[in-house]
């Protein structure tokens, strides 16, 4: 279909071309998947088969020197002038043994049952006579847990320095072949150079693999036992009981199963993101509106005004709100004037009135941040476009529809999508606002004093950091259904964000 | 015909100003008015959420903040200034490394390592405070607050993006100018990028000083499981504290206070800085 006829058509026929189209598309797109999975596949396959094929080449076409390196890391560098790199392999080698006959390997043998004999029972008979005695070194599972998952990312690093090693045994021969020796200056130029990327990302790896990947990882991997501040010496494994539990429909014996309270506090998270990023968006972009319209003074002062709640630290006024929210403050003292709060109620007993002032307290916290961004973008909107507009007689609210908004939306496109999962995961304006309340009243299952406003985050929190009872295991799975949640929303818009794909033409 | 349409246009246009502003004043009012609240409490004598203006004035909150042996408010403070300090100038050096080897250095496992860093943003960090704790333990500082720089920095490469979204946008010819004549990317980074970021450069600063000032949760959590005296506790923790407890009520108001000037002073001015910072990372997206 031609541009021409396409305008020639009436707005409900453009619609349905339109709605066809996509479907066409639909079809289109998924022909097109599977036909492009065979190359694929070869890739990936091609990929996986690369290492392989260096390490036979090595073998067959290395010298004894090279064949030294399957054994002894570092030996072909170390016999060729290259004294600092091989002596970093071998270290490593070294050093990675001796932790496997140390540490690593007892504890990687425990992992299977996490542990048989807890501090707890481990008294045995006194050999003189008297109460039992103390045996020293009972298992823990955290300890073996946390071990072994260090343990496995040493060994990963292990088999890639193993094939890193020898690789780079076999370009060193081939470079002495064509008359190129090595030495060791070379090592020291290419951390500045080829290999800078190596000096720069080294220290931040360091910490993130410390302190991000294994955390979480073991995050993931405790979500399969069932951890919990009662047994805290030893646990088990428990496979999935922990995610079914949290599918299941009910308890038995009790009113409400942890499966409800799941799809309650589910239901009301993604409720709140949806609202929570589209009020702020718009209540924002109407404020950098009204500041950016022209002929309007004291620009900078407005937004100096609304900069204030950024620079104050969020727990100082979310917690100022709360106080003015709760038993005597001055908002709850006017709402029960007004008579929204029932005698001997407080502001969050009431589920709906708790839920519309997250709400608002949220915009006063977020709109300043889209404001912000707004006003820079505004003024970037090209001013002949409103020009000619204006010429062809559009009103406003018009030019407003479609100019202002569809460039808004096309530009901070990403930027809706990152609030969207900030907002699943605002803790701080629940932890400190409302504490999740009105509580459910659910405390004796175990899994946290959950309420009506809490969402997933908090309710985690709750689960695993407060009360008498905390349920770590639960916590983590659901941990992981919070990031599978959040994963699932990032694929299906993020993935169509041209400026993630065309990374390389924009620079 | 002509004068009166002019006119009419004129009052019409005069009355829509005249509505902005009332409303920009109405969202100031709202905006300012729980800081205008919290001075005026810092300053009650008998602390009465119920009426915005305090019945007598004194200055005793703040007397007692800094000598209540219960509020040792100016350690806090210290402890806090001291953490923000250090993981201000570590963060930034770190978070400016891991952006440029991002940017500008093509290397295996590049993509790979920003998927990573984009699916562990994903979990919720705090499950981790538990194994975070026991690494703290094992390098035998978790009985310091100070144990927070190092948990602080050692995230560093999480939030590299906005930087990164910066040296994207430096002309890739400029690092070929200088290969050219013979730099190298130690070269590049030094000599090229870092000289023509200083906004950004600010903004990290700026972002990671105020962060600690903020943070309450991995503090309290370490102040709570070593169980640390008050003398141990950042302004985050030990405001959080007082929360609740109607007999500190004005004291948490004048902390609050202390707490905010010198952030908001320095939020205001280099407000320039951040106000590029956020706009820039969040429209490259």
């Amino acid at each position: 279909m031609t541009t021409i006829k396409y305008l020639s058509l009436s707005k409900p026929e453009r619609f349905l071309v339109k709605f066809l189209d996509f479907f066409k598309n639909f079809g289109k797109g998924f022909v097109n998947f599977f036909k492009g999975l065979p190359s694929k596949f070869m890739k990936l396959w091609n990929k996986i088969c690369t290492p392989f094929r260096v390490i036979g080449d090595a073998w067959r076409k290395g010298s004894w020197g090279v064949r030294t390196n399957f054994l002894v890391f570092g030996f072909y560098q170390l016999t060729h002038h290259e004294i600092v790199r091989g002596v970093l392999y071998l270290l490593y080698e070294i050093v990675f043994i001796l932790f496997m006959i140390m540490t690593g390997g007892p504890y990687l043998a425990k992992l299977g049952s996490l542990g048989t004999f807890s501090t707890d029972s481990a008294y045995a008979a006194n050999p003189y006579g008297g109460s039992p005695v103390l045996v020293q070194g009972g298992d823990k599972s955290f300890t073996i847990l946390l071990y072994s998952i260090a343990t496995f990312i040493l060994m990963i690093i292990f088999v890639a320095l193993w094939y890193f090693s020898i690789r780079d045994a076999k370009s060193l021969q081939d470079n002495n072949y064509v008359g190129k020796f090595s030495k060791d200056s070379q090592f020291f130029d290419d951390m500045l150079n080829k290999k800078y990327h190596t000096l720069l990302l080294a220290v931040p790896l360091v910490g993130l693999v410390g302190f991000t990947v294994i955390p979480v990882v073991f995050m993931i991997i405790t979500s399969f036992t069932n951890y919990n501040s009662i047994q805290v010496n030893l646990f088990d494994w428990v496979e999935f009981d922990n995610y079914a539990g949290l599918f299941a429909s009910k308890a038995t014996g009790s009113s409400i199963g942890i499966g409800q309270i799941f799809l309650k506090v589910l239901a009301w998270t993604l409720l709140w993101a949806l609202i929570a990023t589209f009020t702020n968006y718009f209540l924002g972009m109407v404020v950098a509106l009204l500041i950016n319209k022209k002929g309007i003074k004291l620009k900078k002062l407005w937004r100096t005004v609304l900069i204030l709640t950024i620079a104050v630290p969020q727990f100082v006024s979310l917690l100022l709100i709360n106080q003015m929210l709760s038993g005597s403050g001055i908002l709850s003292n006017l709402f029960r004037q007004w008579g929204w709060i029932g005698a001997g109620k407080e502001t969050f007993d009431n589920v709906l009135l708790a839920r519309i002032i997250i709400i608002i307290v949220n915009m006063w916290v977020g709109v300043p941040y889209t404001m912000l961004i707004c006003s820079g973008i505004l003024m970037n909107i090209p001013e002949d476009l409103y020009e000619s507009a204006r010429i062809d007689g559009a009103s406003p609210f018009k030019m407003f529809s479609s100019i202002t908004l569809p460039y808004m939306l096309f530009i901070t496109g990403p930027y809706l999508l990152s609030q969207f999962i900030g907002n699943i995961n605002n803790f701080n304006i629940i932890y400190l606002l409302s504490q999740g309340k009105p509580s459910l009243g659910v405390l004796n299952l175990g899994y946290g004093d959950v309420g009506e406003t809490d969402l997933l985050i908090t309710w985690i929190y709750k689960m695993s950091m407060e009360g008498q009872v905390k349920n770590y295991a639960v916590a983590c799975a659901l941990g992981v259904l919070v990031f599978i949640i959040i994963a699932v929303f990032s694929l299906i818009f993020y993935g169509r964000s041209g400026s993630v794909k065309n990374e390389e033409d924009f620079q | 015909m002509a004068e009166k349409h002019y006119a009419s246009k004129r009052a019409a246009e005069k009355a829509q100003r005249v509505l902005i502003y009332t409303i920009l004043t109405v969202i100031s009012v709202i905006w300012i008015f729980p800081f205008f609240y919290l001075i005026l409490q810092s300053f009650a004598k008998f602390p009465d959420p119920k009426s915005i203006f305090p019945t007598e004035w004194t200055m005793q909150n703040y007397a007692n903040l800094f000598t209540d042996t219960a509020t040792p408010f100016f350690r806090w403070w210290l402890n806090t200034f001291i953490i923000a300090l250090f993981t201000s100038v570590l963060q930034t050096v770190l978070v400016l490394m891991t952006s440029y080897a991002l940017s500008r250095l093509r290397f295996n496992g590049r993509q790979a390592l920003m998927k990573l860093i984009l699916i562990l943003g994903m979990f919720p960090g705090f499950l981790g405070m538990l194994v975070v704790y026991y690494i703290l333990e094992l390098l035998k500082i978790n009985t310091s607050i100070y144990s927070l720089i190092i948990v602080y920095v050692a995230s560093s490469a999480m939030s590299y993006y906005v930087a990164k979204g910066f040296f994207d946008t430096v002309p890739k010819s400029l690092d070929e100018a200088v290969m050219i004549d013979g730099g190298t990317k130690n070269t590049v980074f030094w000599r090229i990028i870092l000289p023509l970021s200083k906004p950004i450069i600010i903004y990290t600063i700026l972002v990671s000083f105020t962060g600690p000032w903020g943070d309450f949760m991995f503090g309290k959590y370490i102040v709570q499981t070593a169980n640390l005296q008050p003398e141990g506790y950042t302004v985050a923790v030990g405001l959080q504290g007082l929360i609740g407890q109607d007999s500190f009520y004005g004291t948490f108001c004048a902390g609050a206070v202390m707490v905010s000037i010198p952030i908001t002073a320095l939020f205001f001015w280099l407000q320039r800085y951040y106000v590029e910072g956020i706009a820039g990372g969040a429209v490259k997206g």
